[in-house]
This record gives structure tokens, C-alpha cells and sequence, in this order.
């Protein structure tokens, strides 16, 4: 993207903290620019390396589209999460979007609930 | 148009993408050449969206052929050219409010459709990479892999059109 700043977590993703479970909610609509998503897979994976078992929490709802390199991404996180013995869970995921994880078997490997609440009920 | 200054172009002539309509008639294809460059990619990108948006495909529609056409382009300028930007990236379409149809062409030494594995097989589930060809012909009605693979042609009926929901 052009003239694109330094990465900055506050500029791509929202992080609240709900208990002990860090919430994130990625602010653009459309994950699909290779440096957006490398910054966002840096962030994440940092909140990540922050704390053992982390408890993470992606919200979705923003979200209108995202490509197969932003898939990578997510994947990355979860094999993160997984090493440092944490918990990571995806909600909010619009129709279309699901799909994408449908045709892609990534709902298998994620673990996806409808909402948020839902989510935070999971850990 | 971003990167417009040429110098990187081998012929010397070029400045950022080209484009040409061929043909008089009522819907003739549109192409355009670029660099292999990702904000070059946005811009044909932007021009196709616009078409098919016209052209009155409905949103899931829309969707499905702006998510095939990003992993079409991105695929041919990171696999097929391996980001080199003296290659270039050939991209013709014709939409009408029938079917898009959306022809991607690299300079790279392409690649054999049969043996790309498949990523939803268990073993493959957790690789990052390997899912831009799935996701392709999942969301078209039509792939077809040309020249060794260094060629793609989408095409995506408008479902909304056999139903007549369109008579311009």
C-alpha cells in the first residue's frame, strides 16, 4: 500500500481484554494485502508470545473479505497458540466468509462459534 | 496510476499498466499488462469489480469472482513471476450481465495442475500456503489452466441473469 507507516497493533486490530481472555477485533473490512496481512500475523503472533497459555479471541465482524494468504496467517496463530499450550478462538464470521473456511476444511481446524459470547462461554 | 515512472520497464516504453479495448463492437474484451506489483494488481482489480458491479451481478456473485480474481493475480505475480517486475502480468476480460470471463496470464515457468496437492486432505490442513487454487475453481463456474499453467481463464455465470432478473 502506499506510504504505508510502521506497524502498529492500534491501526489493524482492536485488543481488549474480557478476563482473562485477550479480544481482537480486526478493523479492516478486507484482509487481503500481503503487508497488511503480514502485519497483522506479526501482531497476533506477538499477543501470542506474551503470556503462556493464551486465551485469544479473533472477532470477525468487520470482516468482508480476506484471501488465501490471510488463511496462512490465521494457521500460523493457531500452530502459536497450540506450542504455547493456549486457546484461540474465531466468531462473528460473516456467511461468505465461513464459507471460505467451509470449502477450505479450515472449520475443522479452527475452533468457530457463531458469537462472541458464545466464544468467551468456550474457554 | 502508481507506478507510472517506466524505468523498470525492460521495453522502455511502458508506464504502469496498459490498456486497450479490442474490437468495435458491443462487448469486446478489455486488456491490460502489468508489472508484477501488487498495487498495479489493485488497480485491474478495481476496474473488473466495477464492470461486474454494472454489469448486475449479484453480491455473492461479486464476491465470489473479487476472492478468484485476488488469488488469479496474486498467484501470477508471487508463483508464476516470483515478484520479478521486468515480468509482467497479462489480464483480458469481458463482462456482460451473462458471465464475467477473465483470462490471467504470467511470464513465469508455470506449473502442473494435477500434481499441486490438495490442501484439504488431512496432512495438508495446517500448511499456510496452497489454498488460492482450491478457493479459484471452488468459486467459478469455470477454470481452465493453458500454456503449461502460466494461464487461467475464469469464467462465472450470473446466476441472477437466468432468472431474467436482469433485462437492460
Amino acid at each position: 500500500m502506499e506510504g504505508r507507516a510502521m506497524p502498529d497493533t492500534s491501526q489493524r486490530l482492536n485488543v481488549t481484554d474480557h478476563k482473562d481472555v485477550k479480544v481482537i477485533d480486526f478493523v479492516d473490512s478486507k484482509i487481503l494485502d500481503e503487508a497488511n496481512i503480514a502485519e497483522i500475523g506479526l501482531n497476533l503472533t506477538g499477543l501470542v508470545a506474551a503470556k503462556d497459555r493464551p486465551k485469544l479471541l479473533l472477532d470477525f465482524a468487520n470482516v468482508d473479505h480476506l484471501s488465501s494468504a490471510a488463511l496462512g496467517m490465521l494457521i500460523n496463530v493457531n500452530n502459536k497458540v497450540k506450542q504455547q499450550n493456549g486457546q484461540l478462538r474465531l466468531a462473528n464470521i460473516k456467511p461468505q466468509i465461513l464459507e471460505v473456511f467451509e470449502i477450505t476444511k479450515l472449520n475443522k481446524l479452527f475452533k468457530i462459534l457463531p458469537t462472541r459470547a458464545d466464544a468467551l462461554a468456550s474457554y | 496510476m502508481s507506478p507510472a515512472d517506466g524505468r523498470r520497464a525492460s521495453g522502455g516504453k511502458r508506464g504502469g499498466p496498459k490498456l486497450g479495448a479490442t474490437g468495435g463492437r458491443s462487448k469486446a474484451s478489455v486488456k491490460m499488462t502489468i508489472a508484477s506489483d501488487y498495487a498495479d494488481a489493485r488497480e485491474v482489480q478495481r476496474l473488473i469489480r466495477e464492470e461486474v458491479e454494472k454489469a448486475g451481478f449479484d453480491t455473492d456473485t461479486q464476491f465470489a469472482i473479487k476472492l478468484a480474481l485476488e488469488e488469479a493475480i496474486i498467484n501470477a505475480i508471487k508463483h508464476g513471476n516470483k515478484l520479478n517486475k521486468k515480468k509482467r502480468v497479462h489480464v483480458e476480460w469481458r463482462v456482460t450481465p451473462e458471465v464475467a470471463e477473465i483470462i490471467i496470464e504470467d511470464e513465469g515457468p508455470g506449473f502442473e495442475r494435477s500434481s499441486v496437492p490438495d490442501p484439504t486432505h488431512d496432512v495438508n490442513l495446517e500448511k499456510l500456503t496452497g489454498r488460492g487454487i482450491l478457493l479459484i475453481e471452488s468459486y467459478m463456474s469455470d477454470v481452465e489452466w493453458s500454456k503449461g499453467g502460466r494461464r487461467v481463464r475464469l469464467v462465472k455465470k450470473n446466476p441472477g441473469f437466468a432468472r431474467g432478473a436482469k433485462s437492460a
